[in-house]
């Protein structure tokens, strides 16, 4: 996704992306069934689901629009709230909790000035979740960044990645 | 299913029962629920109705299918400690500030804890305090009192066809509520109170008014009169105990006198009026050959819910007022006229078995220069609590008459409270002016009784066939409309009110509210019905007098401004618009399409997208500031665009290119213009 860092405040309405709202619509059918489906699409056009075009997807779809909110609340993978641009999951899981994940979520959030309350950075350029097992066990403790798996991680190693991702977004955002 | 089942060591006959709860109840033993009714689906949730069935272990007795040779316990030690357990987990979630709480004695959480003996709660409370909703007028939501059993969600959903409500969140966060955690005023919500129905704790309450009407009547200033709607005495004999519904009215009447109300009228006699007006509307539409099915309007829940959504239908919304209303206006203007008291100084309160009659009468179209027709609405549970506030034994007192000439109704009047009374009460009428009968033998259409959601019927009258439906349940209603829409039926006059059963199940109605009790009341109200001396509403000599002395004639131009109102679509959510242009400095002509429901069948995405597409050909698009928006209330005209502060209806894809041409390029290059001469 070619976009700058940041994101609209939450409350001003993300602009481009709503012409394809309907044609995700029109790809997945516009049928209950297919609510999770268009929902994830959506997120991955405004990196979260904004009210406003849920009433959309509502109203597409024909369901009360408690129901689509029931759902987009339901599964941790929706946010209604601003993503960054870059996401970072640390594994919560059996594993990876008893190989001292701690000590890396600590200094994700000290990297980063995030607390368990405010998960995504100011500028919007990061967003770090702690998730459940993400079933990379053997690799415990595992980080995933932007989809990648970083294995048998550490503390530095993770501000080290963080570092480099951001040096690369400031080099592009400055062309 | 047929066979039987040892349950604590007794045979009992399945019965055809459709699941175990229902057979262990039907052989003697109250099981105690909060999720189950046995007219919604079976959700499986509160295990209050927990057994122990030998070779499968503890199962929830609602979500198991009976079986031949089952062998069930309910009340081992096992069963007892699980079912308590449940229930100290639930309340130590709940708070509990039973003494002031709505639901007070009436509470399920409360009966069930003194029940199962559950004299102790080990654990603290969890959760932090969640607003309360109370900014409609006709119920409040407490999410704090909230134990998720879900049977308001699937009320609104399944027997309303709506669904305001829904679970959000997940795991120790999941909460009741509405899309988007708004206030039910700010949804769908059509205020038909059923939710507030099977609501076992004080999560959902009515909206009490009983503080206004108190201060009226210790007002002098005031004149306080009541009026009581048919329904509203068949709850109150079952509420005390008193056999019949005239001698519970007679009673009542007493009660309310004692309050302090000055005059006690009745609602079924505007009932009767509603039914001249509505059956002379109808045979003129048929005579002019004008839309119909001809659709109800007495009950404001289901005309909320035409407005909101089938606004394509609100010209075969019936334009009479509800009897509610009726009453009202016509109170108002008869004081005024006879009694030399003005609008201002009387005070109309309404006894209704109904949650949405409280919004009906703070429409702004139902008052005159600010002052309503009704100035407030009770619902039967708040009569029941300003009786027993002021101490009145109302089992004990004489009964009493109600005030002429507003107290005097026939039988047809009385039927309103029922589903398919209204329906019966106007084909009296039409049959009676086809074939005049003797008065006292009351001409009876069976088929559209009863508690059925939906039916049927075609009545022949001379050389007319009348195709009726009768519908309760808004779910039922969506259908049938569905089917309208489609072609595939056809009917004259369909008959729709919101709550199954009709008004004598209303939202406003004293627990419990279930089948059972509804179908006690209908009979009641039939039996009224019986004995009383005049069936058909056009034999009201009040009525008659009525019309002599101010309405002149059914649906003349005074009964037009007195008794008929009129309809508007209505949004269903509120929220903000999409902005879809890119932020740019400069005056921008706003140009909004509307992508809610209606537009949106009829092709305004298109409308949206090829007007952003022609903005840009025209290197305009900087100077204009598009928006996708849900509902103008203008659904009829649909698509609809504003443009500036206009807003214009049918603009069709196809219509795009004049339509840019001749009113959106004008305005941005006006606003370009502007700009130039700031500079």
């Amino acid at each position: 996704m070619a976009q700058s860092a940041v994101l609209p405040e939450k409350g001003s309405k993300a602009r481009r992306h709503f012409s394809r709202i309907q044609q995700i619509i029109e790809e997945y059918g516009a049928t209950e069934s297919a609510l999770i489906p268009i929902l994830q699409k959506v997120q991955d056009e405004y990196r979260y689901l904004p009210e406003e075009i849920l009433t959309f997807v509502a109203t597409a779809l024909d369901l009360p629009p408690a129901t689509v909110y029931g759902v987009a609340t339901f599964y941790a993978q929706f946010s209604l709230e601003p993503k960054g641009k870059h996401i970072i999951k640390c594994c919560d899981g059996t594993a990876c909790h008893v190989r001292k994940n701690q000590t890396i979520i600590n200094a994700i959030n000290q990297r980063l000035g995030l607390a368990p309350d405010k998960k995504t950075t100011d500028d919007h350029r990061f967003t770090f979740e702690i998730v459940s097992c993400i079933g990379a066990c053997a690799l415990a403790p595992a980080v995933v960044i932007d989809g990648h798996v970083y294995g048998q991680t550490t503390a530095q190693a993770m501000v080290e990645a963080i570092d480099k991702i951001e040096e690369a977004d400031k080099a592009e955002d400055a062309q | 299913m047929e066979g039987y089942i040892t349950i604590d060591g007794v045979q009992t006959p399945i019965n055809g029962c459709k699941n175990l709860l229902e057979v262990i109840r039907a052989s003697g033993i109250e099981l105690p629920t909060f999720c189950y009714h046995s007219e919604l689906s079976v959700y499986g949730a509160c295990r209050m109705c927990i057994v122990d069935i030998d070779g499968r272990g503890i199962q929830a007795s609602c979500s198991t299918p009976p079986e031949d040779g089952m062998v069930v316990r309910t009340h081992t030690e096992q069963v007892m400690r699980i079912r308590r357990m449940a229930l100290e987990l639930l309340l130590a979630n709940h708070h509990g500030n039973c003494q002031t709480c709505g639901k007070n004695t009436r509470c399920k959480l409360q009966d069930l804890a003194q029940k199962l003996g559950v004299k102790n709660v080990r654990f603290d409370e969890l959760n932090d305090v969640l607003p309360i909703d109370d900014t409609n007028q006709s119920l409040m939501r407490d999410p704090n009192k909230c134990i998720l059993c879900g049977d308001c969600v699937r009320m609104c959903k399944e027997v309303q066809g709506i669904g305001v409500l829904d679970f959000v969140g997940r795991g120790s966060d999941v909460r009741v509520s509405p899309a988007f955690g708004k206030n039910l005023k700010d949804v769908e919500c059509v205020y038909c109170g059923q939710c507030a129905s099977v609501c076992p704790t004080g999560a959902l309450t009515i909206k009490s008014q009983t503080d206004q009407v108190w201060k009226a009547i210790n007002d002098p200033t005031k004149t306080v009169i009541v009026q009581v709607a048919p329904a509203v005495r068949a709850a109150i004999a079952q509420a005390y105990g008193i056999t019949g519904g005239e001698h519970a009215m007679g009673k009542t009447v007493t009660a309310l006198r004692r309050i302090g109300f000055e005059k006690v009228y009745d609602t079924s006699f505007t009932a009767d009026l509603t039914t001249v007006e509505e059956a002379t509307e109808f045979l003129g539409r048929v005579a002019k050959g004008e839309k119909l099915p001809q659709f109800t309007s007495c009950c404001p829940a289901w005309v909320k819910f035409v407005e909101q959504f089938y606004p394509g239908y609100l010209s075969n919304l019936s334009s009479c007022k509800s009897p509610q209303q009726m009453f009202g206006s016509l109170a108002k203007q008869y004081f005024a006229d006879n009694e030399s008291v003005e609008r201002e100084s009387l005070y109309v309160v309404s006894v209704m078995p109904c949650t949405a009659k409280k919004f009906e009468a703070d429409r702004p179209e139902f008052a005159v220069e600010g002052d309503p027709d009704v100035n407030a609405v009770i619902s039967t549970q708040e009569l029941i609590s300003m009786i027993d506030e002021a101490g009145i034994r109302v089992a004990d007192l004489p009964p009493e008459s109600m005030d002429l000439p507003f107290g005097f109704k026939t039988g047809a009047g009385i039927i309103f409270g029922t589903s398919g009374g209204v329906a019966e009460a106007v084909l009296r009428l039409a049959a009676a002016a086809e074939k005049p009968t003797s008065k006292t033998a009351p001409i009876e259409f069976r088929e559209v009784r009863g508690l059925e959601g939906l039916k049927e019927a075609s009545v022949t009258l001379g050389d007319k066939t009348i195709r009726l439906a009768v519908l309760s349940g808004l779910a039922n209603a969506r259908e049938v409309l569905e089917r309208i829409q489609s072609g595939e039926a056809e009917y004259d006059i369909v008959e729709v009110m919101a709550c199954r059963g009709g008004c004598i199940g209303g939202g406003g109605q004293p627990l419990p509210n279930d089948m059972q009790a509804r179908e006690e009341r209908k009979r009641t109200l039939y039996d009224c019905d019986a004995i009383l001396p005049l069936h058909n509403a056009a034999d009201n000599p009040y009525i008659k007098e009525c019309y002599e002395k101010l309405l002149q004639k059914p649906n003349s131009a005074i009964a037009h401004k007195l008794l008929h109102t009129g309809y508007r679509s209505r949004r269903r959510i509120q929220g903000e618009d999409l902005e879809l242009t890119e932020e740019q400095t400069g005056p921008k002509t706003p140009v909004s399409v509307c992508i809610g429901t209606n537009c949106y069948l009829r092709g305004s995405y298109d409308t949206l997208r090829r007007l952003i597409d022609k903005a840009r050909e025209s290197g305009l698009a900087g100077k204009i500031d598009f928006r996708a928006t849900f509902c103008f209330e203008k659904c009829k005209a649909s698509p609809n665009v504003q443009v500036g502060e206009t807003i214009y209806g049918g603009i069709t894809p196809d219509k795009i290119d004049e339509f840019f041409e001749n009113t959106i390029k004008p305005a941005a290059q006006g606003a370009v213009k502007a700009e130039t001469l700031e500079v």
